[in-house]
């Protein structure tokens, strides 16, 4: 497991699945409610965050 | 919307939709294998689908043509709640990451071309197989209906009435998958995909520019939902736990259908699977970006006659009629590529899982591929007779147990991915549980996704499927010990014998 750092996609569950973290209007961005822009910037987080685990994979 | 017929509207629409037509009858000599007639090249495009193939497949085939329509109009009606498809849509890759190259080198090292296939060779339990192969057919089934309910959307949206049109787009699907199998929705996907990424692209770019900038529309949604008295652009605090579990338990499902399988298992190797897996969050920005249109809807102050017309009334509203016809046709072909896959996944299913383990074991792999053929037509005129003949609200009723439903075949799909601790019996009892429990759960709720929970003062809503998740492992579990316990105990007695 740490050899491929699966458990840094652990992050993404937790950060999304707290909804507590996030569930505000202010700061806004680009007109987004902080809500709208934090779940959106997950996306390529998590893009990236897999992209190190598959880097840790041979071929 | 517009009772008339826009005729540059559908003659985009009608070239759009006759370029697909032929490509999925030419995709029959696409990297053209020495035959057709084999369950391999029919039902998985001859696993050789490398990574460009794969993500427009997979892409074009799980965020399908109800998704587009569907979660704006959820978006439109209730809110921040009916954002929750897009941390399900992220979360669900770091999941296939971990889990899915592992199940593909499975079934690639047994020749297995369907999720049963592969359980019954881990387990070898002929009951077990049956039951996630019953399970994947019955949750496909309204799921391909659900895609019937885009398209004429779509076609409705042109102003053209009666159901002839959907018909007829129907019958062109099912001959053409007929012929070509899974290599024709992966070459309609390529066309698929950039037309609805194109039409996305230009509503988020466009629209908001046309009602006054993102602030506005956030701040037009959030006046609605005031005036209207429920929902709002964000969450209740008792809405938490229910959108962190159906994100959840969405995600979990999602890559246990038939559709999203044969995508995972039509790949080349397990290093396609991980590289999509960091390529398919794309269509996950896509979608959040497509959710917004439901808060546009309000800023447009569209009035609509169902939710479900949100996004077409924009278009119809907002752009020139071409482009109108061109985000219509987006929509329609949006349908025909999961309707395909899963007709095929369907397919599949029946064919091994049934027609071989019951029927006629020493069936060839010719033999095999007529057979599924056979059966991904029936299966489609199955989903079109639904619609035609039982209230929409039936499809949706079912694709929502159908969720449920697939969720309960986890267990014995992944858990034998990472130990081999568990007996059949066992997760047969778990499956039955949680496929009971929870479609009795629900039902009594009056199908409704949530469920309320309390444990003493502390009370909240979640997602059902999960409830019946967590009740098929605990059962799994416990019976497993119990089975593993006896079994011992047997063995004991026999040594002192």
């Amino acid at each position: 497991m740490t050899r491929h750092r699966l458990w840094l996609l652990l992050l993404t569950f937790i950060g999304l699945l707290w909804v507590p973290f996030y569930n505000f209007h202010d700061p806004v961005l680009f007109g987004f409610p902080f809500f709208y822009w934090y779940q959106l910037a997950w996306v390529p987080v998590t893009a990236f965050l897999t992209w190190l685990c598959y880097r840790s994979y041979p071929g | 919307m517009k009772a008339e017929i826009d005729s540059t509207a559908l003659a985009v629409f009608l070239f759009f939709f006759a370029l697909v037509t032929i490509m999925g009858f030419l995709a029959a000599r696409w990297r053209r294998p020495a035959t057709l007639a084999h369950l391999d090249e029919w039902g998985l495009g001859g696993r050789q689908f490398g990574t460009w193939i794969t993500w427009f497949l997979i892409g074009g085939d799980f965020y399908t043509a109800y998704t587009v329509i569907a979660v704006p109009a959820l978006v439109y009606s209730v809110g921040a709640y009916g954002f929750f498809a897009l941390p399900y849509t992220i979360i669900v890759y770091p999941f296939v990451f971990a889990v899915m190259p592992k199940l593909w080198q499975l079934a690639k090292d047994t020749n297995a071309v369907t999720a049963a296939d592969v359980v019954r060779n881990q387990y070898r339990s002929r009951s077990l197989e049956s039951a996630v192969a019953i399970t994947g057919v019955l949750a496909t089934m309204p799921y391909i209906a659900l895609q019937l309910i885009g398209m004429s959307t779509a076609i409705k949206a042109l102003g053209i009435r009666g159901e002839l049109p959907l018909i007829a787009a129907f019958v062109i699907l099912a001959l053409y998958t007929y012929s070509s199998g899974l290599r024709a929705p992966a070459l309609i996907a390529f066309v698929k995909d950039t037309m609805i990424y194109i039409v996305v692209i230009a509503a988020v770019s466009l629209i908001p520019g046309k009602l006054g900038g993102y602030a506005a529309v956030f701040d037009a949604a959030d006046q609605a939902f005031k005036a209207k008295g429920s929902g709002g652009i964000l969450l209740a605090p008792n809405q938490y736990v229910a959108y962190a579990t159906l994100a959840l338990g969405s995600a979990l499902a999602a890559f246990m259908y038939p559709h999203t399988l044969t995508g995972v298992f039509a790949s080349r190797s397990a290093q396609t699977i991980r590289k999509n897996a960091v390529l398919l969050p794309a269509y996950t920005l896509m979608l959040g970006l497509l959710a917004l249109l439901g808060y546009m809807g309000h800023a447009a102050a569209l009035k609509l006659s169902s939710p479900n017309d949100v996004v077409p009334t924009l278009f119809q509203t907002l752009f020139p009629s071409w482009f109108a016809g061109f985000a219509f046709a987006a929509i329609a072909i949006g349908a025909l590529v999961p309707a395909a896959v899963m007709s095929i996944g369907a397919a599949n299913l029946f064919t091994r899982n049934f027609w071989k383990a019951y029927i006629n074991p020493e069936v060839d792999p010719a033999g095999e591929a007529s057979v599924a053929k056979i059966a991904s037509l029936v299966v489609k005129v199955g989903a079109l007779l639904v619609i035609l003949y039982l209230p929409t609200q039936f499809a949706l009723d079912l694709q929502l147990l159908g969720g449920l439903w697939i969720l309960q075949v986890f267990p014995a799909v992944v858990f034998c991915l990472f130990t081999r601790w568990f007996l059949a019996p066992a997760l047969i009892a778990g499956w039955a549980v949680g496929l009971i429990g929870g479609t009795y759960l629900s039902w009594v709720d009056g199908l409704k996704p949530l469920h309320l929970v309390s444990f003493g003062d502390l009370s909240f809503t979640m997602y059902v499927g999960l409830i019946a998740l967590a009740a098929n492992i605990v059962t799994a579990v416990v019976i497993n010990s119990v089975l593993i316990g006896t079994r011992k105990r047997n063995h004991a007695f026999d040594s002192a014998q």
